[in-house]
């Protein structure tokens, strides 16, 4: 057994640069920030012995900035961050979304506004991570809630990000991100390559909707010149302001998303066969949830656990199914209620959905939810 | 003559992509030309070269040329820069910026490209005002000039950008203006060729806006403005050279190249793992 593939204790944010070997990452710009941190030493020791280039940015704009720009020289690249340098990307992750650039953001959550509380737990961002950037766009928002989900996510958050020709946030929290587990490495999968076109270069346009919903993107130095943009653009990548040209591109810009949300989305379920009551959650409420669950079980409740393990796009066709499946749906969030809304919305009126919130730097309690069970 | 200009065409990108977004007689046009002839003269292989840029007018140049195109955000252009080189160091890369992209919004990203000194070549379009958004002042906006912003005259003072670029640490750090075309396509050259982050600021004319505020408002006018308020940087000292801007190469030095630093450091981490 490989080294790394022994049982060992290991932290949320180690797990992430774990994942992000695994991935393959060659690039990663970071500016340092609580709870965020670890991710950027880690990586600072471990990428220059693989060849791989690590770098500390002048702040969190460079950053992204550096990791779109290596993207598009080909490398697999991430940025780490909290809060306040989450909304100093926001301009160039709306670049990435725009210009279809794969790169990988983790936030690893604190509470806030502003400066907040730079080492507690929150979930604030959820909706920032939604809507963060300005103008109409798709994104893929994935939250893990254990160490080994960090590990995994961060390694399937790569894979679609190359996939989909767009940025991924890995939505974390300082409860996930500072946890220690004991965790077993699978062994490494292999990781999905940039498509390579199969044209000539004279015959390569990098937004041709004639080439499916993700054109296959060229890496800058392989031979095909082409241009990048964050204006609306042709399908050469050259501004345009025809919405004969607009149109499709933007119409192919949220459908490559929608038309794929079974291989984005993923979710998981504990005990619903029989459920009068699902609790819906996701980053480390999923884990006050499992103990409330496990408690109501053991009083003969019937409660059951929906755990989202992506975020954006929402997996609405599961939780329209709630509607009709349960008595109650029950969403604990470390915020004032940003996703509940959406679970709301979704759910329609049929059955009630109470959101269960805590802020000021503490982990939703169990018994807040079971009190909720009574209600 | 002949054979040089169809070299020169050989790095314009051919399809639909003329006429230019920039006014008549706009000087971003002759730093264009300077740029490719430079590139001509070395030869470069258009595989092996990518332009970036910001936003504003000088940040619509990569659809001129037949080179990898970048247009990024607003005062990031060095920081995109600095991900691609790292990732494709094969590259050449041109990062074309004017003086409110690289100086106010990206001053933070270019005094730290210089410091860090990664083999980049910075090309500052310096106009003196935003051109594009309608003649605003811009960090190099001088005392007293009038711009749409500043109707009672501008009361900061500008940027001396090369000089910042050598306080900075650069490599290479040059002047010129756009109407001596010649001096700039050879400091143009000498900074492509440099190794380590290179500077050429280039005094560039948008009589549209500042010249027309300023009381020179044809091209014509400010190209003779350019010619008398500069002299090479050797007679700065002598009695021609008072309160003049001055010319040529300030710095050309031998500083650690960020890339080859970074591979010193590579063989130290793989001979520790």
């Amino acid at each position: 057994m490989p080294d790394n593939q022994k049982p060992r204790l290991m932290q949320g944010n180690e797990a992430v640069a774990e994942g992000a070997l695994a991935a393959g990452i060659g690039f990663y710009a970071g500016y340092p920030i609580s709870p965020a941190n670890e991710i950027s030493s880690i990586l600072s020791a471990r990428l220059p012995r693989k060849g791989g280039i690590f770098l500390q940015m002048e702040d969190e704009i460079a950053s992204i900035a550096a990791v779109i720009g290596a993207s598009l020289g080909g490398a697999r690249a991430a940025t780490a961050t909290s809060g306040p340098g989450f909304s100093l990307m926001q301009e160039n992750i709306g670049y990435a979304v725009a210009a279809e650039i794969p790169c990988v953001v983790i936030n690893v959550q604190r509470a806030g506004p502003s400066t907040g509380q730079p080492t507690s737990p929150s979930q604030g961002d959820v909706m920032q991570s939604r809507w963060g950037t300005h103008g109409d766009h798709p994104i893929i928002v994935l939250c893990p809630s254990s160490v080994i989900e960090c590990y995994l996510i961060t390694l399937r958050a790569f894979n679609l990000a190359e996939k989909y020709r767009i940025p991924v946030i890995i939505l974390m929290d300082e409860v996930v991100g500072h946890l220690r587990e004991r965790v077993e490495l699978p062994p490494p999968e292999e990781v999905v390559a940039r498509p390579k076109p199969t044209v000539p270069p004279e015959w390569y346009f990098p937004y041709d909707e004639a080439a499916g919903l993700v054109p296959p993107l060229v890496s800058f130095g392989e031979g095909y010149r082409y241009h990048v943009t964050g204006l609306y653009h042709d399908i050469a990548g050259f501004p345009t302001q025809r919405e004969d040209e607009i149109e499709p591109w933007f119409e192919r810009l949220f459908e490559k998303i929608e038309a794929n949300r079974e291989d984005i989305i993923q979710v998981d379920e504990e005990a619903m066969e029989d459920a009068e009551v699902a609790l819906v959650a996701y980053g480390a409420p999923v884990r006050s949830a499992r103990h409330a669950l496990r408690l109501a079980r053991e009083e003969g409740k019937a409660v059951g656990l929906i755990k989202l393990l992506t975020l954006w796009p929402f997996p609405e066709a599961r939780i329209a199914k709630l509607g009709h499946q349960v008595k109650k749906i029950i969403v604990p969030e470390m915020n004032r209620g940003q996703m509940v809304l959406e679970v709301q919305r979704v759910v329609a009126g049929r059955r009630p959905v109470i959101g269960v919130n805590r802020v000021g730097g503490q982990m939703v309690s169990p018994y807040q939810i079971l009190e909720l069970l009574e209600a | 003559m002949e054979h040089k200009r169809a070299e020169e065409h050989h790095y314009l990108r051919t399809q639909k992509k003329f006429p230019t977004v920039w006014c008549p007689g706009c000087g971003i046009g002759i730093v264009l030309g300077g740029i490719i002839r430079a590139v001509a003269d070395l030869r470069l292989d258009k595989d092996k070269v990518a332009m970036v840029s910001g936003i504003g007018c000088t940040g619509r140049m990569p659809v001129y040329v037949d080179f990898y195109g970048m247009h990024t955000t607003h005062g990031r252009a060095l920081a995109y820069a600095t991900g691609l080189k790292l990732a494709r160091p094969e590259l050449t890369v041109l990062v074309v910026m004017g003086d409110g992209d690289a100086l106010a919004i990206g001053g933070n990203h270019f005094i730290h490209a210089a410091r860090r000194n990664l083999d980049l070549t910075a090309i500052v379009v310096n106009n003196c005002v935003y051109g594009m958004t309608g003649g605003q002042y811009s960090p190099a906006t001088p005392t007293s000039a009038i711009a749409t912003t500043a109707p009672y005259g501008h009361i900061e003072q500008p940027f001396d950008i090369a000089n910042l670029a050598v306080a900075a640490g650069a490599s290479l750090v040059a002047r010129t203006t756009v109407y001596h075309a010649l001096e700039m396509e050879r400091l143009i050259g000498r900074a492509i060729q440099k190794k380590g982050f290179s500077v050429v600021e280039i005094l560039s004319n948008c009589h549209i806006h500042y010249g027309k505020m300023n009381r020179m408002s044809t091209a014509v006018e400010m190209l003779r403005w350019f010619r008398d308020k500069t002299v090479p940087i050797a007679s700065l000292q002598k009695e021609q050279g008072a309160g003049k801007i001055g010319r040529g190469m300030l710095v050309d030095r031998e500083l650690p190249e960020y890339y080859e630093a970074y591979q010193k450091l590579v063989q130290v981490a793989q001979k520790g793992a």
